[in-house]
């Protein structure tokens, strides 16, 4: 396992620790998929797919795939007792009505008044929206992970953000690298630390003003 | 009687250069192989294809889009087939996206009769841009117009004479959507059953919509998680 494996399962394992017990979850590409690992087996967390699936279980075995039961990313999944199959309307319906409690997704940028720009980098990479847009604006609560900073160590939390937004004022919480930072009314609250990471560190690299909660938790061991 | 049981080549002959095409599928997951494959060996091009994205470079309608023979793309997601990123970027694909809960709503809305349907999904965003809003109550909403096709072209794991579907498993996706929205509908089907042997109540796709039904040779590429 890779330094870049380690640090994604720490920022999944931290984002599992806000998925609770009977709720309805979509998770996004990438480290967000990697949240379900880390949920408590007594659990009865229902995962949601946009493609048309609630109730997916664990990862099949090696060799054991079905190439038509997928998640969203086209990823071989299973169900577990209760699941159900549904066309894309439906699937989006179920969003947009509210009936998500949680969705975890990736990001580009995540500006101080919790907007997500997180589909389209303008002249270069153009992944498009995919279903961010309705899970980002209509999930009861957004927790975005991504790395703290760009490749190139920019900033990525903001003031405002440059790339077109995915929604407005839709985030609750930013898992990071470095950190864990709640989007308030007041503004951005960092509450925890990934170790070694100080407050100073975090501050460096944000591109918003933070507000630094009484006490911090650092993360040591996710 | 009714028999919508077609051969593929009966099928190629209803799509055409330049045509809309719309398929069924999700991330190549329910993406019709046999049409496709004949499509491209008969060197259909020049199309509008409506349908959730992309697909990968080599699998599924990926490879009619990696292939060059499209001209517009409407979709909410190419990030899997960097090659569609590509030819859109060198200004050889026009891509118009949409949010994806909205365009399988487009899709539906084509497919039911509906000149559009209305939605909050894209305000604030450039999705916005150049569309007209209503305002309903207090309540701002996006009118996104509906989407049909000259031709439609879905995948199912079984029909019967009438073209009733019954979809497999997250196989159904977009498909019973698509499947509405074609002027003309082909269902590429794993089986092929008599009349009266699928349960109606099991029935997802009536066959109302499904103008001929032809028989899928299978899923021929290797999935990208293989």
């Amino acid at each position: 396992m890779g330094m870049g494996i380690d640090i994604r399962n720490r920022m999944a394992k931290r984002a599992a620790a806000e998925v609770k017990d009977g709720m309805v979850v979509n998770l996004g590409i990438g480290i967000p998929s990697l949240v379900a690992n880390h949920i408590p087996a007594s659990f009865d967390v229902m995962f949601h797919a946009e493609n048309g699936i609630l109730g997916m279980g664990k990862s099949p075995e090696k060799g054991l795939e079905d190439p038509m039961l997928c998640n969203a990313a086209g990823i071989p999944v299973t169900i577990k007792p209760g699941a159900s199959y549904f066309d894309s309307a439906i699937a989006f319906g179920m969003i947009r009505s509210g009936n998500i409690d949680m969705t975890i997704l990736g990001g580009l940028e995540v500006s101080e008044q919790g907007d997500l720009a997180n589909w389209i980098v303008p002249g270069k990479r153009v992944p498009g929206i995919g279903g961010a847009m309705e899970l980002a604006k209509k999930a009861k609560k957004v927790i975005v992970v991504m790395n703290h900073t760009s490749k190139n160590g920019e900033a990525k939390i903001l003031k405002q953000c440059r790339f077109p937004l995915t929604a407005t004022a839709c985030v609750d919480m930013i898992i990071t690298d470095m950190a864990v930072i709640q989007v308030t009314d007041d503004g951005l609250v960092l509450k925890e630390l990934m170790a070694p990471h100080t407050v100073e560190d975090v501050i460096r690299l944000t591109g918003a003003p933070l507000i630094i909660a009484d006490s911090i938790r650092v993360n040591e061991d996710c | 009687m009714i028999n919508k049981i077609g051969s593929l080549d009966e099928a190629l002959s209803k799509i055409s250069d330049g045509c809309t095409l719309m398929f069924g599928g999700f991330g190549g997951v329910g993406n019709p192989p046999t049409i496709i494959n004949g499509m491209i060996e008969k060197d259909i091009k020049n199309l509008t294809l409506i349908g959730n994205d992309a697909g990968f470079p080599h699998i599924g309608i990926g490879k009619i889009v990696s292939q060059g023979r499209v001209k517009k793309l409407i979709a909410s997601h190419i990030g899997s087939n960097p090659v569609a990123g590509q030819l859109m970027v060198d200004g050889k694909l026009e891509v118009e996206f949409s949010p994806q809960g909205t365009l399988a709503e487009r899709i539906r809305a084509g497919g039911v009769g509906l000149g559009g349907i209305l939605t909050d999904i894209g305000i604030g965003s450039i999705i916005e841009d150049g569309k007209e809003k209503l305002l309903i109550g207090e309540k701002e909403y996006l009118i996104e117009t509906a989407l049909t096709a000259d031709v439609a072209i879905v995948s199912a794991k079984k029909s019967d004479y009438y073209g009733n579907l019954v979809y497999e498993t997250s196989a159904r996706n977009t498909n019973p959507l698509v499947a509405m929205a074609g002027a003309f509908t082909i269902a590429e089907v794993d089986k092929i059953v008599p009349l009266g042997e699928i349960d109606p109540s099991e029935i997802v796709t009536p066959g109302i919509y499904v103008d001929m039904v032809i028989e899928s040779k299978g899923v021929d590429w290797r999935w990208a998680w293989e």
